[in-house]
C-alpha cells in the first residue's frame, strides 16, 4: 500500500452492549455512589497525586461505566488517599471508599 | 466470739463458692492468655514496669484512685461518682474488713473463701468488745453506703436523665441477669445478717432488721433461706460476670498495670486489645460522645458497640462498624478507662485488604528541591508546608506567607509545585505500608532543606509529623503555636478588633496534639472570644474528618449542622478554625462566616510605621 502519510483512525465506537458489566454492576451494589458520577472532572482537577502522574478518576469512573476497564485501573495505584476528591465532588461521592471498594473488586 | 457451727461449714456456701472459683479460674486464664499474646517486647516491658518504683506508685493509685473511687466519674458528674464508688469502695471494704475479722478472730479459717463473706452466719457473739463493736459498726457501715449505691443505679436504670445522661446503652439477656442479680446482693445480705443478728450480733442497721424480722419471723430456722438466697445472688454474679459489662470489675485491674507500662493496641482483639474490650463497663458515655449519634441509627457506631460485636467475633459487623468512624477521639477522652478507641478500630481496619498494591514509584523521579519555593538566605529560616488540603483553601497558605513576610521570617514554602500527602489518610485507613513511601519522601524533602523549624497549617498534617516522622532535631510546629510565639515576642503587633469569634479546636489539634491554649491566646489579641457549648477536649468533629471511610455525603452533613450548632451557641460573628478540612466543611453549611486563624492574624497585624 502506498503511504500517503496519513491513515484512518482504528474505530472508537464504543459498544456498550457487548461490554461486561457484571463488575461495575457489582460496584454499583456495594458503592452506590459509583452512577452518581457526572464527570465534571473535578476530582481529577484537585488530585493531589495528579501533579505527578496521569491519575484521573474520572476518567476512572468514566470506562468503568463503559465496560473498559483495562487501561485505566492501573492509575489508581498512585492515590494518595488524600480525600481532596471527596471534598470537591458536587455529587457528595466517597470517592476515598469508592476508590477502594474499585481495588477490591476489579483486583488491580 | 466463738465458732457457731465446729465443722465451719454450711452447705448454703456452695453457690458463692462455685461462682468465686469459676470467676477466678478465668481471670487466671484471662491474664495468661493475654501474657501470651503480648509481643515479647511489650511482656519486656511490662515486666521491667513492675518493679519500677514510680511505676508501681502509679499503678496503686490508679488502682485506688480510678477502680475503688472512680475519680475521673466524680470530676465530671458527682452523683454518677458516688453511685460507682460507694458499690466499688463500699464492697471492698466489705471484704477487706470481712477478712480482717475472720483473722483477728479465727484465723484457722483465713484459708477458706466463704468464711469472711459470711462470717456473720458462722460466729457468734459472747461478749461485746469495744474492738468487735467497731469492726461491726464499719461493717454496718459500708453496707449502707452500698445500699445507697445501689438505690441510685436502680434510679438511674429507669430515669437516666436524672444522672446526667440523656442515653444508655442497651442490655444484653446476661447483662440484665448480672445487673438484676447485683441489685440484690446487698438487700439481701442485709435480710440475712438482720436475721442472724440476734445471734451473731450486728450493729445500726442489722440490729433494728433483726428486731423488725423477730417480730414478723419469729423462727430462728428460716435463717439459712436468707443466707442460701443471698449466697445464690452472690453466685449467679459471679457466674454471669465473665460474659456481662461486669467482667470490667476485675478486667481494670489487670488493665492499669499494662497501661501503665506504655504498652498499646497491636492487634484487635488480643493481647492489649483484650484487656481493654473486657474492661469496657458498657456505661455509654461514648454514646452521648460521638458526633455520629445525632442520628439515632448512629447509635450502633458508638465504641460500646463496636467492642461488644468484637467480643462477638462478628467481624463483618465490626468492620463496618470501625470503617465508619470519624476517629475524632471524643470518646476516648470522656470515656471514664480512656480505652483507645481510635487504636483499636485501626487495628482492625489494618487487617482489610482492598486488593491494591500502591505503587509511589513515581515519586522517586520528583527531584526533592523541585517542589520546594526558591530559598533566600538570611534570618531564621523556617520550611512551610501548606498540605494537599490548603490548595482547596488557598486563603490559609496566602495569610501564612503575608504574616511570615511581615515578621521578616526567612522561609521556604516546601509544596509549591505540588504536595506529597503527609500520609495520614492512609494511615487512618488502616493502611502503614503503603503510608511509608510518602513518610519517606516528605522526610527527604525536609531534611535537604535544612531548615531547622517546619511550619505546619493543617491540623491532620501536624499530627502526622509530630507522631509518624522521626525528623532528628528538626522542630514542627503548628502555626497557632507559632503566631501565638511571634505575636508573644512582638515580633508581629496585632490591633484588637471587636468581633465576637467562636474557636473550633479541630480534632486533631485538640485532642490529638493537645494543642488548646495557643490559638485561644492568639486570637484573644485580636478579637473577643464568645465560648462554644462545648469545647476543647469536648470539641465536635467538623464532620468533614479523613478518619471515615464509609460515613456518605448526607451523615456528614448532619454532624457538620449539629457542629455548627454547638459553635454558635454564643451567637458569634464568626467561626474560627485552624484546620483547611474544616474550613471547607463548615463553609459548605455555616450560615456566618468561617475563617482560618491565619486570616484573622494577617488581617489584624498592624502596618510598622517606619
Amino acid at each position: 500500500m502506498i503511504d500517503f502519510g496519513y491513515c484512518l483512525t482504528p474505530s472508537s465506537t464504543i459498544e456498550i452492549d457487548d461490554a461486561d458489566l457484571r463488575l461495575f454492576d457489582e460496584l454499583c451494589n456495594a458503592e452506590p455512589d459509583a452512577i452518581k458520577c457526572i464527570s465534571c472532572g473535578s476530582c481529577a482537577a484537585s488530585c493531589t497525586a495528579g501533579v505527578f502522574t496521569d491519575v484521573n478518576l474520572r476518567k476512572v469512573l468514566l470506562c468503568l461505566q463503559r465496560g473498559q476497564q483495562k487501561d485505566v485501573l492501573p492509575q489508581l495505584k498512585s492515590c494518595m488517599l488524600c480525600g481532596k476528591c471527596h471534598i470537591v465532588c458536587p455529587r457528595g461521592i466517597n470517592t476515598r471508599h469508592l476508590i477502594l471498594s474499585i481495588c477490591k473488586i476489579y483486583n488491580i | 466470739m466463738r465458732e457457731r457451727f465446729i465443722s465451719g461449714f454450711d452447705y448454703f456456701v456452695l453457690p458463692f463458692m462455685v461462682g468465686m472459683i469459676f470467676v477466678l479460674l478465668w481471670c487466671i486464664i484471662g491474664i495468661i492468655k493475654i501474657m501470651v499474646q503480648l509481643e515479647r517486647k511489650d511482656r519486656i516491658k511490662l515486666y521491667k514496669s513492675l518493679v519500677n518504683p514510680v511505676i508501681m506508685g502509679k499503678n496503686v493509685r490508679d488502682w485506688f484512685g480510678d477502680c475503688l473511687f472512680h475519680v475521673k466519674l466524680w470530676k465530671r458528674n458527682k452523683v454518677l461518682g458516688y453511685m460507682h464508688s460507694s458499690i466499688a469502695f463500699g464492697w471492698f471494704m466489705l471484704i477487706l474488713i470481712g477478712h480482717i475479722e475472720t483473722f483477728l478472730y479465727i484465723p484457722e479459717r483465713g484459708g477458706l473463701f466463704y468464711y469472711p463473706i459470711f462470717f456473720r452466719y458462722f460466729m457468734a457473739v459472747e461478749s461485746p468488745t469495744l474492738k468487735g463493736s467497731l469492726l461491726f459498726f464499719l461493717m454496718d457501715f459500708f453496707l449502707l453506703v452500698v445500699l445507697s449505691g445501689i438505690i441510685l443505679a436502680i434510679i438511674k436504670r429507669f430515669r437516666s436523665k436524672l444522672m446526667g445522661m440523656r442515653r444508655t446503652t442497651k442490655l444484653t439477656l446476661l447483662d440484665r441477669v448480672g445487673l438484676y442479680s447485683l441489685w440484690a446482693i446487698f438487700p439481701l445480705r442485709l435480710i440475712a445478717e438482720g436475721f442472724t443478728a440476734g445471734v451473731g450480733g450486728g450493729s445500726f442497721l442489722t440490729v433494728p432488721v433483726n428486731w423488725l424480722f423477730a417480730s414478723i419471723l419469729s423462727k430462728p430456722e428460716n435463717f439459712t433461706i436468707a443466707w442460701w438466697a443471698y449466697s445464690i445472688a452472690l453466685g449467679t454474679f459471679m457466674m454471669v460476670l465473665p460474659f456481662t459489662r461486669y467482667m470490667h470489675i476485675p478486667a481494670e485491674f489487670i488493665l492499669i498495670p499494662l497501661k501503665n507500662a506504655g504498652i498499646r493496641v497491636r492487634r484487635p482483639r488480643k493481647g492489649y486489645a483484650l484487656a481493654e474490650l473486657y474492661s469496657c463497663p458498657s456505661c455509654g458515655v461514648c454514646l452521648d460522645a460521638c458526633p455520629m449519634s445525632v442520628d439515632k441509627a448512629g447509635l450502633k457506631n458508638t465504641t460500646v458497640y463496636y467492642i461488644r460485636q468484637v467480643k462477638r467475633r462478628n467481624e463483618p459487623r465490626a468492620l463496618a462498624i470501625a470503617d465508619k468512624c470519624l476517629m475524632c477521639g471524643k470518646c476516648s477522652v470522656l470515656c471514664p478507662i480512656n480505652i483507645s478507641a481510635i487504636d483499636l478500630r485501626l487495628s482492625l481496619r489494618k487487617k482489610q485488604s482492598y486488593n491494591i498494591e500502591n505503587d509511589f514509584s513515581y515519586l522517586d523521579k520528583v527531584p526533592n528541591g523541585s517542589l520546594t519555593s526558591a530559598i533566600s538566605v538570611g534570618g531564621e529560616k523556617v520550611l512551610y508546608y501548606s498540605g494537599c488540603m490548603s490548595s482547596l483553601t488557598p486563603v490559609i497558605s496566602q495569610s501564612v506567607q503575608k504574616v511570615l513576610t511581615r515578621a521578616g521570617i526567612d522561609f521556604t514554602l516546601m509544596d509549591s509545585q505540588g504536595t506529597v500527602c503527609c500520609g495520614r489518610p492512609l494511615l487512618l485507613s488502616g493502611r502503614t505500608e503503603e503510608a511509608k513511601a510518602l513518610i519517606e519522601k516528605n522526610k527527604q524533602i525536609i531534611k535537604e532543606s535544612g531548615a531547622p523549624i517546619l511550619l505546619v497549617s493543617c491540623a491532620i498534617c501536624y499530627r502526622t509529623f509530630e507522631e509518624d516522622y522521626d525528623l532528628e532535631g528538626i522542630q514542627v510546629m503548628h502555626y497557632t503555636d507559632y503566631f501565638e510565639q511571634l505575636a508573644d515576642k512582638g515580633v508581629i503587633k496585632l490591633k484588637k478588633q471587636e468581633h465576637k469569634y467562636v474557636y473550633h479546636d479541630p480534632c486533631e489539634l485538640g485532642r490529638g496534639c493537645g494543642i488548646y491554649e495557643a490559638p485561644r491566646k492568639a486570637l484573644a489579641r485580636v478579637t473577643n472570644l464568645v465560648p462554644a457549648a462545648k469545647e476543647r477536649k469536648e470539641s465536635i468533629c467538623c464532620g468533614g474528618s479523613l478518619g471515615s471511610l464509609t460515613l456518605t455525603h448526607e451523615e456528614r452533613g448532619r454532624i457538620t449542622e449539629n457542629s455548627i450548632r454547638n459553635l454558635t451557641a454564643n451567637s458569634p460573628d464568626a467561626i474560627v478554625t485552624a484546620c483547611p478540612l474544616c474550613m471547607k466543611t463548615f463553609s459548605r453549611q455555616s450560615d456566618i462566616k468561617v475563617v482560618d486563624f491565619a486570616q484573622v492574624i494577617a488581617e489584624n497585624m498592624i502596618e510598622e510605621e517606619e
